[in-house]
């Protein structure tokens, strides 16, 4: 018992640790833009399929069609920002982000479906199956690659974040976008960029997820709900959040599973209204800055 | 004070008489809509967007008013749904009788509400929609593994022994009088104080706070209202095409599709909810059942169509309408200047004790 | 006479900065009074602490007897201590008649809430917003949206509904800042007259010098969240404390120096 109890929890964390990454792009986007991109789960998907298709037809490795994904994503990312976001105006700005994301989701996933169909795929390079043997356990391969690169990119997205200029003009702007604009920053030019970043952050997410699970287009519903859950746990907006809340609920799932697998996810959504119940604004969230 | 006495709309008395008269039309050819399409198909097709009109003039009761988005509507109608198949089923209910249910699957619908919104409404608007999406999840997942909800196959309705030629007409009624109902209920809201009280929380919630309005209250009583029609017409649904899945009872798309209804029509509004779900629902349907549209490419239109709502007609057609429509009345007349009160003669005799009692 | 209104030793801080640093004023009853100091000084915040927006850390806000420190705004407000903003906060997709029923249903306590209200209730209300809408001149503008008023408009609405409710305190905030010299004119009046003839009291905050001088019979100087000096406006206007906390020290040097030079 303990040995399985053992195994869920590193499988946790590790599988946590593929959350994350998909899950930093969206509270990164939320945090700095006040959007809530729920096309970021049919994004995931988009670039596992992009790393599919790499592979497949072009015998490309995943991880280094990363350098190709990435760069990719990001460019869908701004334009999506440019063609529909930038133009939302008016009191309910957030809400209204929602549901044009969703919209956008939508279309993006009728794509998928018309270009891939309907049946599951997963990416099978050759070492899709090989782990490596520590202490009692074997652990996926894949897994451990995804949990670094999780890690890698999370500390990227700080650095770029804290210590770069650009960095600075993105937290200026989450502070006060007026005052932004002001001192000469292209508010718009630093929202799109940012949002081509978080959704770039999804291509390596999505390459991961790939790997490590069959999927087709409508798979992009299930991650997206639980994608929320993490970064609303966390706390929107919190990078550090995300990669906790993400570790936790993934571990909690796969402990349950252990037990009743059928209600596992049912816990992982449960956790978060228990949460909510007693910090509405999650476990590292801002406070409720402004006005509603 | 004669000035007191003329509050209220400003509409010339024509434009009265002409809403008045368009209300009265839409109303006979709702009656006689099935009267005169008999073909099932076509009633088929009235009891659907009935069913939606309902949804979405519910929907607008609660998100409209309070401006907080619920995309969890599904789990009232699916509750409903299920709410029904349950009790039809442990409780040996058959035929007709079984409609005597649909005050239950209200009452269920109410239920769920109450913890729904205890939990959902203490937190920020975007969260708030966010767990909608949350609770919605977990009612499908449960309607997949719950034991007495039967799986993934579902629930099948009792039998109903009803002619293949006319089954559709009495749902058709029964549908539309809930969309009477649901359009009064909405009406009413909006007249009354708790109405007013709704959309001073939408505007500035705090302050609304600040006031003593008691917002918990009143916004959980509003989702409440919607949530009971919303599973009402939900198990109506189920009796309807007989059968109810997790997918289906509970659609990741039912709540887009409302919200999508609504923005389109314009949201806030009833008669915006009413003809959003007018236009899209025949619309929607009418598309899945052209080959050239499979499943895929109606998803994509759906999202398609919201985009282009959103980004062009961002209020909807009832308030754009409304405003072209002054627009077109104001040309060519002098653009009225909004005295303000500097101009209301400064020396005025000041009214005395100012009303303040 | 103790004061009606009065706050001893508030403290707040917001993350390093001290906002109020053990604020004290007192206001009696039935007199206009008013909270000066330069920008920064904390006025706002103190008021935001009187009526409930803010929890002080440290100090006491009384109301006659009653300690009414850190309760909610509702409550304050349900006290009898009205009060405005100085970004007008109105509902801007409510008509302004609908605004001012806002602030009077909470006098109510209505038994149901889908409240069809007993049309008595609910006409005697409206008649009430029509009035105070009267008094203040935009009483033509009742079925228009807030939002679409102008600034002055919407000052004098916010003035008004905070009236609605009848409360025996009112706070303004910053009540002439932004408007044309007649609407000045206008709310001073108003103000003067609501005090004469009702015997309400009022603490104003403001920039106005003017106005403020005019207006009020007490002034109090805050700067940097403390009370500096307080007392009639001429007591005020000549303290070389109050000189130092709008000029700057050196400034007064420089004058004083300039006294001696000659």
């Amino acid at each position: 018992m303990a040995r399985e109890i053992t195994e869920a929890i590193v499988d946790g964390i590790l599988i946590g640790g593929v959350y994350a990454l998909m899950a930093v792009g969206l509270t990164l986007i939320f945090g700095v833009l006040d959007i809530i991109n729920i096309a970021q789960g049919v994004l995931v998907i988009l670039g596992a399929y992009l790393s599919y298709s790499l592979f497949t037809k072009a015998h490309i490795d995943p991880f280094v069609g990363l350098l190709i994904t990435v760069p990719a994503m990001f460019v869908i990312g701004v334009v999506i920002h440019w063609a529909f976001i930038s133009r939302l105006r008016g009191t309910e700005r957030t809400s209204m982000t929602l549901l044009v994301t969703y919209a956008v989701g939508l279309i993006i996933e009728g794509v998928l479906f018309k270009i891939y169909g309907a049946n599951n795929v997963q990416i099978n390079p050759r070492y899709v199956n090989s782990s490596v043997h520590i202490l009692d356990f074997y652990v996926g391969w894949v897994y451990i690659w995804g949990f670094i690169l999780a890690l890698v990119l999370v500390a990227a997205v700080y650095v770029l974040l804290y210590r770069t200029r650009f960095g600075r003009s993105v937290r200026a702007v989450i502070q006060d976008e007026t005052a932004a604009r002001l001192v000469g920053i292209n508010v718009n030019k630093v929202a799109a960029l940012t949002f081509g970043i978080g959704v770039a952050v999804t291509a390596a997410g999505g390459e991961v997820f790939g790997l490590t699970n069959a999927f087709n287009a409508n798979s992009g519903y299930d991650l997206i709900s639980r994608l929320l859950s993490i970064i609303i746990l966390g706390g929107m907006g919190s990078v550090g959040g995300a990669l906790g809340a993400s570790v936790f609920m993934l571990t909690l799932e796969s402990v349950v599973t252990i037990w009743q697998p059928n209600w596992a996810v049912v816990v992982y959504y449960a956790a978060l209204v228990i949460v909510l119940l007693y910090r509405p604004t999650g476990l590292f969230g801002r406070k409720a800055v402004r006005a509603q | 004070m004669n000035e007191a006495r003329r509050t209220g709309r400003s509409l010339p008395d024509l434009g009265t008489a002409a809403k008045g008269g368009g209300l009265l039309l839409v109303i006979v050819i709702a009656v006689l809509f099935p009267q005169v399409f008999t073909n099932p198909a076509v009633t088929n097709y009235g009891v659907l967007t009935l069913i939606f009109v309902t949804c979405a003039t519910a929907w607008n009761i609660f998100s409209g008013n309070t401006g907080y988005i619920s995309l969890g509507q599904a789990v009232f109608y699916g509750s409903g749904a299920y709410a029904m198949g349950i009790a039809a089923r442990d409780w040996h209910i058959e035929g007709t009788a079984v409609f005597w249910l649909l005050p239950f699957s209200g009452a269920v619908g109410a239920v769920v509400a109450v913890p729904f919104g205890l939990i959902a409404l203490r937190v920020r608007r975007h969260t708030f929609i966010v767990i909608t999406i949350a609770v919605f999840f977990i009612f499908q997942l449960m309607a997949f593994n719950f034991w007495f909800t039967g799986g993934s196959s579902g629930l099948n309705s009792p039998f109903l022994s009803w002619p293949a030629t006319t089954y559709n007409t009495p749902f058709y009624y029964i549908a539309l009088g809930y969309v009477a109902g649901s359009v009064v209920i909405a009406w009413l809201v909006r007249r009354s104080r708790f109405g007013l009280q709704l959309r001073a929380i939408r505007d500035d919630e705090d302050r609304a706070r600040g006031l003593g309005v008691k917002a918990m209250r009143v916004k959980l009583a509003a989702f409440a209202i919607s949530g009971t029609i919303t599973a009402m017409i939900g198990a109506v649904w189920f009796y309807y095409i007989n059968q109810v899945e997790p997918q289906t009872g509970f659609d990741p798309l039912f709540d887009l599709t409302l919200v999508l209804m609504v923005f389109l029509g314009g949201f806030g509004s009833i008669s915006g909810a009413v003809l959003g779900a007018l236009i899209i629902e025949p619309l929607t349907l009418w598309l899945n059942t052209q080959p050239a549209f499979s499943g895929s490419v109606s998803e994509i239109m759906l999202g398609a169509i919201f985009l282009l709502v959103v980004l062009f007609m961002p209020r909807g057609i009832i308030p754009t309408g409304g405003e072209f429509i002054t627009k077109l009345r104001m040309r060519g007349r002098p653009a009225v200047t909004i005295t303000g009160p500097a101009s209301s003669t400064p020396s005025a005799p000041p009214v005395s004790s100012g009303g303040a009692r | 006479m103790t004061a009606l209104l009065r706050t001893e030793g508030i403290m707040k801080a917001y993350g390093g900065v001290q906002a109020l640093n053990g604020a004290a004023i007192a206001v009696e009853e039935g007199t206009v009074a008013g909270l000066i100091g330069p920008n920064g000084s904390g006025k706002t915040t103190l008021f935001n602490v009187i009526t409930g927006y803010e929890r002080p850390d440290a100090g006491h806000v009384w109301f006659g007897n009653w300690q009414i420190t850190g309760l909610a705004p509702d409550k304050v407000f349900a006290a009898g201590i009205g009060r405005t903003f100085q970004l007008t906060r109105i509902f801007p997709r409510l008509t302004v008649i609908e605004n001012m029923l806002i602030a009077a249903q909470s006098k109510d306590r209505p038994k149901n809430l889908l409240a069809w209200p007993g049309r008595d209730a609910w006409t005697h209300h409206r008649r009430h917003a029509m009035d105070l809408l009267a008094f203040l001149g935009i009483e033509r503008h009742a079925d228009v949206l807030a939002g679409s008023l102008s600034y002055g408009q919407r000052k004098l609405l916010e003035l008004a509904y905070v009236l609605v409710a009848d409360p025996a305190v009112i706070l303004l905030d910053e009540p002439a800042g932004g408007v044309n010299p007649t609407l000045i004119n206008l709310i001073g009046d108003r103000i003067r007259q609501l005090n004469t003839d009702k015997g309400k009291t009022f603490l104003l905050v403001e920039h106005n010098m003017e106005f403020v001088m005019g207006l009020c019979s007490t002034i109090t100087v805050l700067e940097s969240g403390a009370t500096v000096v307080s007392g009639p406006p001429d007591i005020v206007r000549t303290d070389k404390r109050v000189l130092d906390a709008y000029l700057g020290a050196d400034l007064d040097e420089e004058t004083a120096g300039n006294e001696e030079g000659r």
